[in-house]
């Protein structure tokens, strides 16, 4: 074999392992920050989430979803009904949420997978509002009413005597500390996942789908199969991420939990201002986010109209987003997807291409 | 691969009108015809870009009228389009390496020699990290067949592959195809490039077949050159 396939870059070493070391400064954060800062960063780690999933369907596999609050608001009451109903810890029960959105997500993507762009994109929007109407409605759900997670259950949780005893702190803060962990560790895996999809063939192919959907097929494609993947997988990741951030706050209602602009318009000004495309850019536009929050934390509404005026000037004079910007300047790819062929050590160099 | 009775409409146009050929394993086929006589939409049905309004599509004695393009690329249906479409966002290796991976269904690892061995024989070689967006019009119809070859093809389909080109370039792009081992059918507008190569000739007159056989045999029928007259033969 003369020749083998590489995506690795300096640059993608470097952030490997700079990437190791900021995950285990993370892990030992509790140990040093303050619980509102772990707060914050839990809920920071799953906007970061919401994103990742949303960039992937968006960009990725070409499906515009504005019904991800859907899936939110599922993984958030399939938590609670497993705490409540079954008595399942609420660790674990963080699992039911994202079951719970991927069998609501079944069904949906038989629907929805069959529509055009712009009607998958209002279609999900009205199943959302559906799903939302429907637990409205719904008594076993609280009939639109606040639910809480009872305060055994909350206090109780898988492990938070040993983070309880650890880090010398009551009850409610070994859960945020736990709520926390679970927000790093779902992070860490989603950016995983979707780094490795896109590292696959099947991840190749579905941005040739994106690119030429009839060539695609003409070369061997089958972008349905990838969109029923990315569908399902989003909707797992979006339905746990749900379920821990209402976890974290230990109350859920219709409003909250199925609210659009929370979960699907402040995700998608994240994407739009890091970086439509890319795993880095849902990173940076999570950060601007958080900064803007603060920054704007005393101006109510303002904060929507603020990243509505931000995201149309991105869309317009930056559409790579703030990482495109990072990228153009410094040639930087912390993520490298790019393929490229690399000669074998050992083998003579390549012959001058004939005929250009 | 066989055709049986394949026919195609358009509204009230038949775009292919009861075509019925076979192309065995190795031979060269041609397909010349004026424009709008049906070369391409016979290549997309054959391909499966289009379904057939009628009739039967065997490749390796199985019936494949009604199976997906993508189904019919992995069992070895390769081809280019009359307008080069690469994938542009890829570099000129990716857009190998996802019709290899896909069009033979093993894994990338495993098909980035043969994609090497395709860039070398293609002379894209020095080009394989160049975004497709960015390559000349000669190298857009080089990639297109280079792409085609990297799906392993058994039967691969030409449409007007050396169109627009100079005599320089063909020059580059027929030993290309010469060498290959597969099946091939190949359409063109001006026949005289191909005539040479192809072991069958066929014309092709508003989606019927007028004519089939050896090369000088059809380009000297007096149908053919009655009908053709206005064509370079």
């Amino acid at each position: 074999m003369a020749w083998r396939m590489s995506t690795r870059t300096p640059a993608s070493v470097a952030a490997g392992l700079m990437a190791v070391v900021l995950v285990g400064g993370a892990v030992v954060l509790p140990a040093y920050a303050s619980f509102e800062l772990l707060g914050e960063l839990s809920i920071l780690l799953t906007m970061l989430v919401l994103a990742q999933f949303w960039n992937l369907l968006a960009h990725h596999a070409g499906l515009v979803s504005l019904g991800q609050q859907a899936f939110v608001g599922i993984g958030a009451y399939g938590l609670f009904a497993a705490v409540i109903a079954y008595r399942l810890d609420p660790l674990p029960a963080i699992l039911v949420g994202g079951a719970s959105a991927l069998v609501l997500a079944i069904p949906v993507a038989v629907l929805a997978l069959r529509l055009g762009s712009v009607q998958f994109a209002i279609g999900t929007w009205v199943f959302a509002e559906a799903v939302r109407l429907g637990v409205t409605q719904w008594n076993a759900a609280g009939g639109g009413a606040d639910l809480s997670l009872p305060l055994e259950a909350r206090e109780g949780m898988l492990g938070a005597d040993w983070v309880g005893a650890t880090f010398d702190v009551e009850a409610a803060a070994a859960r945020d500390i736990l709520v926390y962990w679970s927000a790093l560790a779902l992070a860490v895996l989603t950016v995983g996942f979707v780094y490795r999809l896109l590292r696959t063939s099947g991840g190749l192919g579905m941005t040739a789908a994106r690119v030429d959907l009839v060539t695609a097929q003409s070369v061997g494609v089958r972008p349905a199969r990838m969109r029923w993947m990315v569908f399902l997988a989003a909707a797992f990741g979006t339905g746990v991420a749900g379920a821990l951030i209402f976890l974290q706050g230990a109350r859920v209602a219709p409003d909250t939990a199925f609210d659009m602009v929370q979960w699907t318009i402040c995700v998608i000004f994240i994407v739009v201002i890091g970086g439509l495309g890319t795993i880095e850019g849902p990173i940076l536009g999570v950060l601007a986010f958080y900064f803007l929050q603060r920054a704007l934390v005393g101006y109510g509404d303002w904060l929507l109209a603020v990243l509505s005026v931000l995201a149309i000037a991105f869309m317009l004079f930056a559409p790579r987003g703030l990482w495109g910007i990072v990228h153009a300047a410094t040639g930087l790819q912390l993520f490298p997807t790019r393929r490229r062929l690399v000669r074998n050590r050992g083998e003579v160099p390549p012959k001058k291409a004939a005929g250009n | 691969m066989r055709l049986e009775n394949i026919s195609k409409r358009f509204g009230a146009a038949k775009a292919v009108d009861d075509v019925s050929l076979d192309v065995r394993q190795g031979e060269a086929l041609g397909i010349i015809g004026a424009n709008g006589a049906g070369k391409t939409t016979l290549l997309d049905l054959v391909a499966g870009q289009l379904s057939a309004d009628a009739g039967r599509i065997e490749l390796m004695q199985r019936d494949f009228t009604r199976a997906s393009a993508a189904r019919r690329c992995r069992l070895g249906v390769g081809r280019t389009f009359q307008i080069p479409r690469p994938f542009e966002e890829l570099t000129v290796f990716e857009n190998l390496l996802v019709a290899a991976a896909h069009g033979t269904g093993r894994s990338e690892r495993a098909v980035a020699e043969p994609c090497a061995q395709v860039l070398e024989q293609t002379g894209l070689m020095s080009r394989s990290d160049t975004p497709a967006a960015s390559l000349s019009p000669f190298e857009r119809r080089r990639l297109e067949l280079a792409r085609a070859l990297a799906t392993g093809p058994r039967l691969l389909l030409l449409d007007e592959i050396t169109a627009g080109l100079t005599q320089s370039e063909r020059d580059v792009i027929l030993p290309i195809i010469r060498a290959q081992g597969a099946a091939i059918i190949w359409t063109e507008h001006v026949s005289r490039s191909m005539a040479a190569l192809v072991d069958r000739l066929m014309v092709l007159d508003q989606g019927r077949v007028i004519a089939i056989g050896k090369p000088e045999q059809v380009l000297a029928s007096r149908e053919v050159r009655e009908t053709y007259v206005a064509l370079e033969l």
